[in-house]
């Protein structure tokens, strides 16, 4: 878990799951979620392990999540909006699912 | 500067294009604008500042007392770059670049192909791999990302915090930590014992270098309000019942987070799909770019400044910053030679002072070996699950390096585009051949250097040639 210093800034409505959550303004989806305590937000397409945000910095690419339908996106580096829908990034695609 | 919000709004060229917007890239930008020229800076992120001055522009650590001077650093800098008459486009992904000079940007979900007559490319450093068993787990970050959390959104981690591994930024981080009130429970400290005799020849220098009043205070602010183990020789993280678990030679300590560090190291992606020539640095243990005083490369027109050079740190990277856009001013017609030196003398002052005192910290810090060499149970590439015993066994089979081992086991062929595997795969490989480093290829990267989509590449606006080579007329 990770905790703010100062609670100043806006609340900024998301959902992550599917759940009803709060983020802040001036947060990246990622620190919004490791705020919220979510340190696994991807599973790996090879071993389906669970992963989290490492980097924070776009270059190890473990925070892919989905975005409003949209694969393969950065948390770390994608402003949180109002309104955004974010899931888990699971795994390889299997064959006909 | 003029503060762009999409790719629509860029020029099809510019006269210079700076990619990256941290220090060095903030004084490229600071320098080159305002003298007639077209003048470009991009950056992934959503302001100034890069890594080093995350958040410069608008600090949650403002309204914290303890930590109001951490974005202090940067702000003249980013204040500077901010009144330089240059266009600026935040949130811009650079995914191509080639030695004509052409650049692929996204942005906002559209790409967009521009041309620069110079690029100065200053895409900084990222953190050295250390890749011990568990390093993947959820929960373990590197202490770069949780310093970004701090600087960008004044994040904490909370519970029972385990830092380890070695160099300023674990020290810098912690002593952040315990101003903040919230220390790490554990700071193990893998700093190889031997290093000092290594490193003790730079000691004059160093203590006669503006790191060194700096570092001791670091240092002393950590060991009074924390535990420190030094000497830590090997360590490996599983999950526990509850959290994490760090075991290292004579101990074991439960934690809720563990956060990882071992020094910084060029980020050369961009630099090698352009086909910029990269030396391996044995002092600092990586890969690094051939460049001249001014900056330049083997490619005409593409200069590199900043830590994308080899690392010196925030303060060289400003001065290096300067100094690279007054060759490209020069370059470009709009400074004569005179005035170009005049301009360049003391900011090529100011880096060599700032250089001072760095072969200590590179020979102090520099990991040991089994700290930078993939153990067999430990992850190597971490996009494809490429384990330490896989690249021997490969090695065993016939790979010599880095490009022969993507293809039998495609570590380096994954989103991440080998930045976080290429260092551990090459010092991996070379320790299982026992050939130096230097022999050895870095791994060959190709555009894309970070994913679009098809449909964006599909969207871009294309040559009437182009589209006749694609229709077959």
């Amino acid at each position: 878990m990770f905790r703010r210093l100062h609670e100043g800034a806006t609340p900024l409505p998301f959902t992550f799951e599917g759940e009803a959550v709060e983020g802040r303004e001036g947060d990246s989806v990622a620190a919004a979620l490791l705020a919220l305590g979510h340190d696994a937000t991807r599973e790996t397409g090879v071993s389906g392990a669970p992963r989290g945000p490492y980097c924070m910095m776009g270059v190890c690419f473990d925070c892919l999540v989905m975005i409003d339908g949209v694969g393969n996106r950065q948390a770390c580096l994608v402003p949180l909006r109002a309104g955004m829908e974010v899931r888990r990034q699971r795994g390889r695609r299997k064959a006909g699912a | 500067m003029k503060r762009l919000s999409d790719v629509a709004s860029l020029r099809e060229g510019y006269d210079l294009a700076i990619i990256g917007a941290g220090p060095a890239g903030m004084a490229a930008a600071a320098t080159a604008g305002g003298r007639g020229l077209s003048v470009l800076l991009l950056d992934e992120n959503p302001g100034l500042g890069g890594q080093v001055h995350r958040g410069v522009e608008a600090s949650p650590l403002a309204a914290v007392p303890a930590l109001a001077n951490v974005p202090g650093a940067g702000r003249a800098l980013a204040q500077a770059a901010a009144r330089a008459e240059v266009e600026f486009l935040p949130g811009a992904t650079v995914w191509h670049l080639d030695a004509a000079r052409r650049i692929g940007v996204s942005a906002g979900g559209a790409a967009r192909m521009v041309v620069a007559r110079r690029v100065i490319i200053a895409t900084g450093a990222l953190e050295r791999p250390m890749p011990i068993p568990g390093w993947t787990l959820p929960g373990v970050m590197s202490v770069g990302a949780a310093q970004t959390l701090l600087k960008a959104q004044g994040l904490v981690p909370e519970g029972r915090v385990v830092m380890a591994g070695s160099g300023p930024l674990l020290w810098l981080y912690a002593a952040q930590l315990v101003a903040a009130g919230h220390p790490p429970a554990l700071l193990l400290d893998t700093t190889p014992r031997a290093n000092w005799r290594a490193a003790l020849p730079h000691l004059w220098d160093f203590l006669r270098s503006p790191y060194a009043a700096k570092g001791a205070g670091l240092l002393a602010r950590v060991r009074r309000g924390v535990r420190v183990v030094s000497g830590v020789a090997s360590l490996a993280i599983r999950a526990a019942p509850g959290g994490l678990e760090v075991a290292w030679p004579g101990g074991t300590a439960r934690a809720d987070r563990v956060l990882l560090h071992q020094g910084v190291v060029p980020q050369t992606n961009l630099a090698q799909a352009a086909g910029c020539e990269l030396a391996w640095d044995k002092a600092q243990a990586c890969f690094v770019p051939r460049t001249d005083g001014w900056g330049e490369t083997n490619l005409p027109g593409i200069a590199i400044a900043g830590d994308t050079a080899g690392i010196a740190g925030a303060e060289a990277a400003e001065a290096s910053g300067h100094v690279a856009a007054l060759a490209a001013l020069h370059a470009l017609g709009a400074l004569d030679g005179a005035a170009r030196d005049a301009a360049a003398a003391p900011h090529q002052a100011a880096r060599a002072r700032w250089r001072r005192g760095r072969a200590f910290l590179d020979a102090l810090y520099l990991p040991a070996p089994g700290f930078r060499v993939a153990p067999d149970e430990a992850i190597a590439c971490r996009c494809e699950e490429v384990t330490g015993a896989a690249l021997r066994e490969a090695v065993r089979l016939g790979a010599t390096g880095p490009n022969q081992a993507k293809a039998f086991l495609r570590c380096g062929m994954g989103p991440c585009q080998g930045r976080m595997c290429m260092l551990t795969v090459v010092e991996t490989i070379v320790a299982a051949r026992g050939v130096a480093p230097g022999t050895i290829k870095p791994l060959r990267i190709r555009p894309p250097v970070k994913p679009v989509t098809l449909a964006e590449i599909a969207a871009m606006d294309s040559t009437e040639a182009e589209r006749a080579a694609v229709e077959g007329r």
